[in-house]
């Protein structure tokens, strides 16, 4: 089959590679219809995320139509499915909490291992995200294989587009779960960092949960615009000092509640016990924490943080007085997406959500090198890319 | 040891020997003066009882054990293992030194390359959390620190291999497989 693999910073192909099979009882393979870039997926492009290996297929946005199962999957052939980026097994302590990206049992144990050290417990299993999550081939493919498919992915109602659905994989729950992590109540004023998906996701879902008013972030005029569209009030930070607009916006008291999504990835995601070519790539220079750091100052006394950005590791001079001085609540974690799949498909159905405002790309497979380019060249007007393998190449 | 300065103050703590960081403490742990001992501990969501049948039964445990080559039950008591090192296949009996049904199994090896030991335990979490099996695995390493060494650059080193062991262990008790992408025997692609 054809898909999209990684070999480097900056150099990704799409190459022919051997079709999946089922391996487990609990499988699928599906023959995918849609799949996205994820801004996640711009820091493997970048060659900051370790554990990376020549030939990985990317993707971990993806539906498409059931064509295999194993003996104990749920799924039937035929079915159209949206599958979660969470590998979750359904059965461990932490799914049957609902916290699904807290499985246990996604990741093969020789991959645990690093993820152990680093951070005391072991990481879940995604889709096309290196290594130390599984080394689990992802979606921007003709096909994917789906370990425990009974317990991930969501069947979808014929005669609903694609593009309606495809962002439940990914960063509409983490949109969502955003918002929800803001423990957002009456009269709340709300400040997002990023108008990147998953920062317009939660100025949507925010303003459902009942926000006052949200205050966007970002320095991309046509990112701003989408936000404005929404109803959110923007600040431009390369223009604006974002303290004292947001200071005087909520008339002294700060946001309520700041969502942070922009997140830092690949910095400082390193400890100095690993080995030198993770640390070769550690990306010191950056002023990414920046975001985090600022939420924290504005946030009101007692108020809420909620970081759906991604971080993987130390960050320098984090503002733990300003938290703990202000009795402030953190909330974060990589999206628990299996737990919020109904309730949002649903909301779609009903016209409640839309997901198709942001999609500013559609292409072939094919060209998928183009489409990273594109996506990471051109942030102000590229939001997000979807991409189409049935497609021909140019199309 | 801490030296005690007040009366009833605490000499020993709680943990379990093989988490000390004094190597003799450690090595009291050790059933038969083995030079290196580790243990390692997971939770299963599963009730004791079924743990506890499917390990007691031997010949399941190359199933999730990776390193196991074979494992031959001669009778109730007495296994044959034959497991890959760091230079090649080595060879022992296992012969079961404590049984207490759905709590514990102890075992040492006998006639082998490496003399080693070991338990594994199976006690009740907190409601609604399952069981939590405690590994202690005991070794002398066949040529020395030297080869330890090996073992640890070969990821065949006994401790990593018993907590991967153990993960694959709960994987399987707990969702009925085992997570990996490696297709079994996969036929070469044109
Ligand atoms: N928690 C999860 O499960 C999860 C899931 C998906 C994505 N993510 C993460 O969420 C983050 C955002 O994802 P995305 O797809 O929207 O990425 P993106 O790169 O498209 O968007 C990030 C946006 O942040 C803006 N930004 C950068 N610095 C800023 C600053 N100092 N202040 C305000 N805005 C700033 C950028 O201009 C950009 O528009 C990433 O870290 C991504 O990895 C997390
Ligand atoms: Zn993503
Ligand atoms: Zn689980």
């Amino acid at each position: 089959m054809r898909a999209l693999t990684w070999h480097g910073k900056h150099d990704v192909r799409v190459d022919t590679v051997p079709d999946p099979e089922i391996i487990n009882p609990r499988d699928a393979i599906i023959k995918i219809t849609s799949t996205a870039i994820c801004g996640s997926d711009l820091h493997l492009y970048d060659g900051y995320i370790p554990t990376m290996q020549a030939g990985d297929i990317l993707g971990h946005e993806f539906m498409g139509e059931v064509v295999e199962t194993g003996p104990k999957s749920t799924l039937k052939k035929g079915q159209r499915v949206v599958v979660p980026f969470v590998i979750a097994c359904g059965s461990c302590y932490h799914c049957s909490k609902q916290q699904y990206s807290g499985c246990d049992n996604g990741n093969p144990a020789d991959n645990q291992d690093i993820a152990q050290e680093l951070w005391g417990q072991v990481a879940p299993g995604l889709f096309g995200y290196s290594h130390m999550t599984g080394g689990y081939p992802g979606g921007q493919a003709e096909y994917v294989r789906v370990p425990f498919s009974d317990v991930g992915p969501i069947v979808i109602p014929d005669g609903v587009d694609d593009d309606k659905v495809l962002f439940l994989s990914d960063i509409l729950p983490t949109g969502w779960m955003a918002a929800e992590n803001a423990d957002i109540e009456d009269g709340d004023i709300v400040a997002v960092w990023g108008c990147g998906p998953v920062g317009l996701f939660a100025i949507q879902s925010a303003l459902l949960m009942g926000a006052h008013r949200v205050i966007a972030i970002d320095h991309f005029p046509h990112r701003l615009s989408l936000a404005k569209g929404l109803g959110a009030e923007v600040l431009n930070f390369e223009e604006t000092d974002i303290y004292d607009a947001l200071m005087t916006m909520t008339g002294g008291i700060g946001p309520d509640a700041v969502i942070d999504s922009v997140g830092l990835e690949s910095h400082g995601l390193f400890v100095d016990n690993i080995v030198d070519q993770i640390k070769a790539s550690t990306f010191l220079g950056t002023d990414r924490p920046h975001a985090l750091r600022q939420a924290i100052v504005a946030c009101r006394k007692g108020g809420r943080v909620s970081v759906p950005g991604v971080y993987g590791g130390m960050i320098d001079k984090f503002p733990f007085g300003a938290l703990m001085e202000k009795g402030l609540t953190l909330k974060t974690g990589q999206t628990h997406v299996q737990r919020y799949l109904p309730a949002l498909l649903t909301a779609i159905m009903e016209d409640k959500i839309d997901t198709t405002f942001m999609i500013s790309d559609r292409m072939a497979l094919e060209d998928a090198q183009k489409g990273y380019k594109k996506f990471h060249d051109e942030q102000n007007v590229c939001t997000k890319v979807v991409l189409k393998p049935d497609w021909a190449k140019g199309a | 040891m801490a030296e005690p300065e007040l009366p009833g103050d605490i000499v020993r703590d709680d943990a379990p020997a093989f988490t000390s960081k004094d190597r003799d403490e450690r090595g009291g742990a050790a059933p038969n003066g083995e030079s290196s001992v580790s243990g390692v501990a997971v939770t299963i969501n599963r009730p004791a009882s079924e743990l506890y049948a499917y390990w007691r039964d031997f010949g399941n445990l190359a199933t999730f054990m990776l390193n196991v080559e074979a494992i031959e039950v001669k009778d109730h008591d007495r296994s044959h293992w034959t497991v890959a090192g760091p230079n090649g296949s080595y060879e022992w009996d296992a012969i079961v030194t404590e049984d207490v049904p759905d709590t514990r199994i102890g075992w040492r090896a006998e006639h082998g390359d490496v003399p080693n030991s070991g338990w594994v335990s199976f006690t009740e979490a907190a409601p609604g959390r399952g069981t939590v099996v405690t590994a202690m695995i005991a070794y002398s390493p066949p040529a020395g620190i030297v080869g330890k060494l090996v073992a640890k650059v070969t990821q065949k080193e006994p401790a990593i291999q018993a907590r991967r062991d153990l993960r694959r262990f709960k994987q399987l008790m707990e969702t009925g497989e085992i997570a990996t992408t490696t297709p079994p025997n996969r036929e070469p692609k044109s």
